[in-house]
């Protein structure tokens, strides 16, 4: 945005200009292709909303608000999803109370503690979690990792079984392939682009600062905590905000590890599902109401993503902004 | 930091005590955070060259793909390479020249226009569409008029990269210094002359790296294709017509299959696909490392 040639161009002076008189067709032509690229993404987005919603609409008129009930059961016709969208909820959340924490740590370590000539091997590193391809995650954890930590899941229940709060989350039926499962493999894929968000955020923390706060005595923890958190604050929370969008909306790794079981639970080591799994599993045999179900439960998804995004870049430009401004 | 101690050594070590403490466990449990992200990545990379080193050979990476009930090591995966490079390959093609005309459009003729900033900001909100969305999208608009064919799948990998290569060649593009879009008008060369002749050479490493990223990104998703491309067993040369496979959609299948030859097969893919991205993001590196003249 920080170009100012739209002024000193020919092509945006005022009407009254000679030269745009004798603009070239082929200078024209290239400004509407343009515009046209450009309008195609908002093009795209509104025919996703109207073509999937028309899909879903038998299933809206015929169930109304029946939708956010926990009874889903294709075979007599019962489509309420709210199973899905409580396992949306619940793997979203686990994956970026996981990752958060990990990820702002990588991006301070990134940013202020190493030198720059390590700091780019570890960007790499970082960025290569982020090219393993969904199905890849999906096909290790189910035959290896779900397994894996089927035992340790049987251990913890066993330990915390019949105890307050914690009984109810980790205590028995446990299996590898759940909840948490789901949610450690989504912590592992948002990690990459909840790092490099916050470290973007973190960057623009001027040196001056810091620099201030090492002068007055302060440890680097000290500085990090009295300069650089205060001023990131509001972007790593649009970082946190795009990671959980991510994580709304994966699917093919989701779908391999969560267990495929539509029920509400409190157990987090038992057999779930999410919105994108159930959509990518069941479709193909979905036909009449199941498929316009699945549809609408589809465009739930989009909105729900769609409003997570806008509240993230949202809160990111408006940082970005008032960071420009001080 | 290093200056501050070189120039001062005795009086600025850290203090001693509590506030020493924590600052070097605060540090240490940040390295600690990096290593928790290394385990899992080492994990599932050795686990993959593990298990799929054993089953590449000249004939696994051409054959066709077996009934999932086949013994362990008949059969491969080349219907899958293809249909993966072909839907791939259609899709870059119509993504990437549209993404950046739209970063074209947003940084070289909307600038600061209200209408430029609200497609930048979907563009960006585009990106965080979930990708089984695109299939869902291209199922209805597509598939369902059209029938089941590679093209559909491009389509919906180009719904996905095309906010991507727009977000990257806009960055890109802004770092272009406007001294070189003055020095061209001031020879009396037209807007479209300027950006094509002048500003997309300026940053085409850039360009080409971020279209590279976007392709490693479509090249592995699964998604969009699962309602798009059908399934097929041999390979379908023809993009626009009849049932097509990929390698994600190959690995997906066999992933949930009950059979040892089946989950061989879908490690022996998982490693060909690990590979083809990270190729690609490597040959990303090496065009930034290269042609980029103006980096962050």
């Amino acid at each position: 945005m920080s170009t100012t040639v739209a002024q000193a161009g020919p092509a945006s002076a005022g009407s009254a200009d000679p030269l745009k008189e004798r603009r070239p067709l082929g200078d024209r032509v290239f400004q509407i292709l343009a515009l046209a690229s450009g309008l195609l993404v908002l093009v795209i987005l509104v025919w996703i909303a109207v073509s999937t919603s028309q899909q879903a609409s038998s299933w809206f008129t015929t169930e109304g608000w029946k939708i956010f009930t926990n009874n889903w059961n294709p075979a007599a016709n019962d489509f309420g999803a709210l199973a899905f969208i409580y396992g949306t909820a619940v793997t979203a959340l686990i994956a970026v109370i996981m990752a958060v924490p990990v990820s702002v740590g990588i991006a301070m370590l990134l940013t202020e503690v190493v030198p720059y000539r390590w700091s780019r091997p570890i960007v790499y590193v970082i960025d290569l979690l982020a090219v393993v391809p969904s199905v890849v995650w999906g096909l290790w954890g189910i035959l290896v990792f779900a397994p894996w930590l089927n035992h340790i899941y049987a251990h913890i229940g066993s330990a915390v079984q019949g105890l307050w709060i914690l009984g109810p989350l980790f205590g028995p039926p446990t299996s590898g392939a759940s909840f948490f499962t789901a949610g450690v493999i989504l912590a592992f894929m948002i990690t990459p682009i909840v790092t490099s968000l916050s470290r973007e955020v973190i960057a623009t923390v001027p040196t001056i600062d810091k620099e201030g706060a090492y002068a007055l005595g302060a440890t680097r923890w000290e500085m990090i905590m009295g300069a650089v958190w205060p001023h990131s604050q509001g972007g790593v929370v649009g970082a946190v905000l795009l990671g959980l969008g991510r994580a709304m909306g994966e699917t093919i790794a989701v779908a391999l590890v969560i267990g495929s079981s539509a029920v509400i639970t409190s157990h987090l080591f038992a057999p779930g599902y999410n919105m994108s799994a159930v959509i990518a599993n069941q479709f193909g045999e979905a036909t009449g109401v199941f498929r316009a179900a699945l549809f609408g439960i589809g465009v739930l998804l989009f909105v729900f993503t769609i409003i997570i995004n806008v509240l993230a870049h949202g809160v990111v430009e408006r940082s970005a902004r008032r960071k420009r401004g001080a | 930091m290093t200056a501050i101690t070189a120039e001062q050594k005795p009086d600025l070590r850290e203090p001693k005590g509590w506030r020493r403490t924590k600052n070097r466990t605060m540090t240490a449990l940040m390295v600690l955070s990096f290593i928790l992200v290394i385990i899992p990545l080492a994990f599932v990379l050795i686990t993959v060259i593990g298990k799929g080193a054993s089953a590449i050979s000249w004939s696994f990476l051409t054959s066709d793909i077996p009934p999932q009930t086949s013994p362990v090591g008949v059969g491969g995966i080349g219907p899958a390479i293809v249909g993966t490079l072909e839907i791939t390959a259609v899709a870059t093609v119509m993504a990437v020249p549209l993404g950046i005309l739209g970063a074209v459009y947003l940084n070289e003729y909307g600038g600061r226009n209200p209408l430029s900033a609200f497609i930048g900001f979907m563009a960006d909100v585009m990106t965080g569409v979930p990708s089984i969305i695109m299939g869902l999208f291209i199922f209805t608009v597509w598939t369902l008029h059209f029938g089941l064919s590679g093209f559909g799948g491009a389509l919906a990998l180009a719904c996905l990269m095309l906010p991507i290569v727009i977000r990257s060649s806009y960055e890109i593009l802004r770092l272009v210094p406007n001294s070189l879009r003055e020095g061209s008008y001031a020879l009396g060369a037209s807007k479209a002359r300027v950006t094509v002749t002048v500003v997309l050479p300026a940053a085409i490493g850039g360009i080409v790296s971020g279209s590279l990223l976007a392709i490693a990104r479509a090249a592995g998703e699964t998604a969009p294709l699962l309602f798009t491309i059908g399934a097929a067993h041999t390979t379908n040369t023809n993009v626009f017509s009849g049932a097509n496979t990929s390698l994600p959609s190959l690995i997906f299948v066999n992933a949930s299959s009950p059979y040892a030859g089946a989950e061989a097969l879908g490690w022996g893919a998982a490693l060909t696909l690990v590979a083809i991205a990270f190729i690609l993001m490597i040959a990303a590196r090496l065009v930034t490392a290269r042609f980029a003249r103006y980096t962050h």
